[in-house]
């Protein structure tokens, strides 16, 4: 940092969930010089509230795009985990033992096949592997299953980690390998040029040739600062959690999973509620448990113990938004509602992109601009 | 909305009730609460964490801390400092995280 206050890197990355840290410790990682701005806990928090799930089985439906670098990125997890560990001596609990979604009637298994079979056709050479298991064979592969539960679909890519030991884990090698980390950093105004990029925290500045704005729903004000758009809204999902049980679950699911410590996470709900995480609504927590339930009986005589809500970072089409501005090159915006499945792909493919300046052409289908589309009167 | 808890020492004159923490008899007041009987049995330790396996006793005894979880006549996880004493009852370590009961839900 110089006497004004200036301080210059290789790179800026405005966010420190887990998509900002993701990316800001791939760059580093790259040899970066990068700097990690963080609002602080004024800010949203979607990685405080992560289910952490790492899930491939139904993304991308008709986004081939999408499936491939949700599938990229869970194949690049055991690494990413692997090197947090060596990094920083924190484990992330990444277990990848395939997931299973459940259905409670012959037509929810038959459309689910259908969606399955529509994913493998779409995957092409990169392959989809799923099996539709019925009942019968399901009760050897998870407890205690519910009489209404008729099958459910698997496949071998899906699994799950601690989004809070991953988003230490992150801040943590970032850090070690030398970047720096500024927290209660709102960025109160951007200043772009190609390539030059002076980002403002009050009366400080920094200033680098590349901008990576990873601020979750912030970025739908930040992204116009740079020449981008991100169309975001929250969608608002909750979460119960269990006492913890010793080890009973040995794999995730969509709706239940059991985490390394020992607690069943609740969860799966979607409702529209602006940006309120304050208001629980009971209504979507008996859904939850009753779904729980429904799947697993005797999850009804756990206790629960904690309850959240948090935003998911929503785009119109569900999908992520990665966008490099062409007016100003050298900046990049990512948006994601999967932060913990993306983590692998932030770190080890688009960080590396971004470092060399410029997003690889298979990601154009990412690009906001799929959503300039004239409205039909 | 206050009152006097009864004085968990045994005073003369006092109706006792028998539990058993830990399979061994121990005498308290009526309207004590199951923590009060495991300090006063002198057991080392009433639960061991889940994670680490760390020994723990009652401590807030106001229902905060949740270091006072014991397993009361076969339900998990109970904090025992809510609970008052029953004549009879058997209030034993929770060891680590509990089971999930499996094959009684089904």
């Amino acid at each position: 940092m110089t006497a004004t206050g200036q301080d210059t890197r290789d790179a800026i990355v405005v966010g420190g969930g887990l998509v900002g840290a993701a990316i800001a410790y791939g760059l580093q990682r790259q040899g970066l010089s990068t700097v990690m701005l963080d609002e602080g806990d004024v800010a949203h928090r979607a990685s405080r509230g992560n289910f952490g799930l790492v899930w491939v089985q139904s993304k991308g439906l008709g986004a081939p795009h999408y499936q491939h670098w949700t599938h990229a990125s869970a194949q690049a997890w055991p690494e990413l985990a692997a090197d947090l560990l060596a990094t920083t001596g924190i484990g992330v609990g990444l277990h990848q033992p395939g997931g299973l979604h459940f259905c409670f009637s012959d037509d929810e298994m038959a459309q689910r096949d259908a969606l399955m079979g529509q994913l493998r056709r779409e995957a092409g050479n990169a392959g989809y592997a799923y099996r539709m298991i019925p009942a019968a064979e399901l009760r050897d592969m998870v407890p205690g299953l519910g009489p209404q539960v008729v099958g459910a679909s698997w496949t071998p890519y899906d699994g799950h980690a601690s989004p809070l030991h991953l988003l230490r884990a992150l801040h943590a090698a970032f850090q070690d390998l030398g970047g720096l980390y500024r927290p209660n950093a709102k960025v109160t105004a951007i200043k772009a040029a190609p390539r030059d990029f002076t980002v403002a925290i009050g009366s400080e500045t920094v200033r680098a040739p590349r901008l990576v704005l990873a601020s979750g729903l912030g970025n739908a004000d930040l992204a116009p600062l740079v020449g981008l758009s991100a169309p975001l809204r929250p969608e608002r999902g909750q979460i119960l959690v269990t006492e913890r049980t010793r080890q009973v679950l040995g794999l995730p699911t969509h709706v239940v999973r059991q985490t390394e410590e020992g607690s069943l996470l609740l969860g799966d709900s979607k409702e529209d509620m602006g940006f309120d995480t304050l208001t629980q609504t009971p209504a979507i927590m008996r859904a939850i448990a009753n779904k729980a339930v429904r799947t697993f009986p005797w999850i009804a005589e756990l206790n629960i113990v904690r309850a959240w809500a948090a935003l998911r970072v929503m785009s119109p089409d569900g999908k992520p938004i990665y966008d490099e501005s062409e007016r100003y090159p050298g900046a990049t915006i990512a948006n994601c509602h999967s932060g913990v499945t993306l983590a692998g792909a932030h770190a080890s493919l688009l960080a590396p992109m971004i470092a060399t300046g410029a997003l690889a052409p298979e990601m154009s289908p990412f690009s906001a601009r799929r959503f300039d589309v004239q409205k039909a009167a | 909305m206050f009152r006097r808890r009864p004085e968990a020492r045994p005073a003369a004159g006092d109706q006792l009730v028998e539990v058993f923490v830990a399979g061994q008899p121990v005498r308290v007041p009526e309207g004590a609460s199951a923590a009060a009987a495991v300090l006063l049995s002198g057991t080392p330790a009433i639960r061991t964490t889940p994670v680490n396996g760390a020994p723990r006793l009652p401590y807030c005894m106001i229902g905060i801390c949740f270091d006072c979880l014991a397993e009361i006549d076969g339900v998990a996880n109970r904090q025992s400092c809510l609970v008052p004493v029953a004549p009879g009852m058997r209030i034993e370590p929770q060891l680590g995280a509990r089971a999930a009961r499996i094959e009684d839900a089904a």
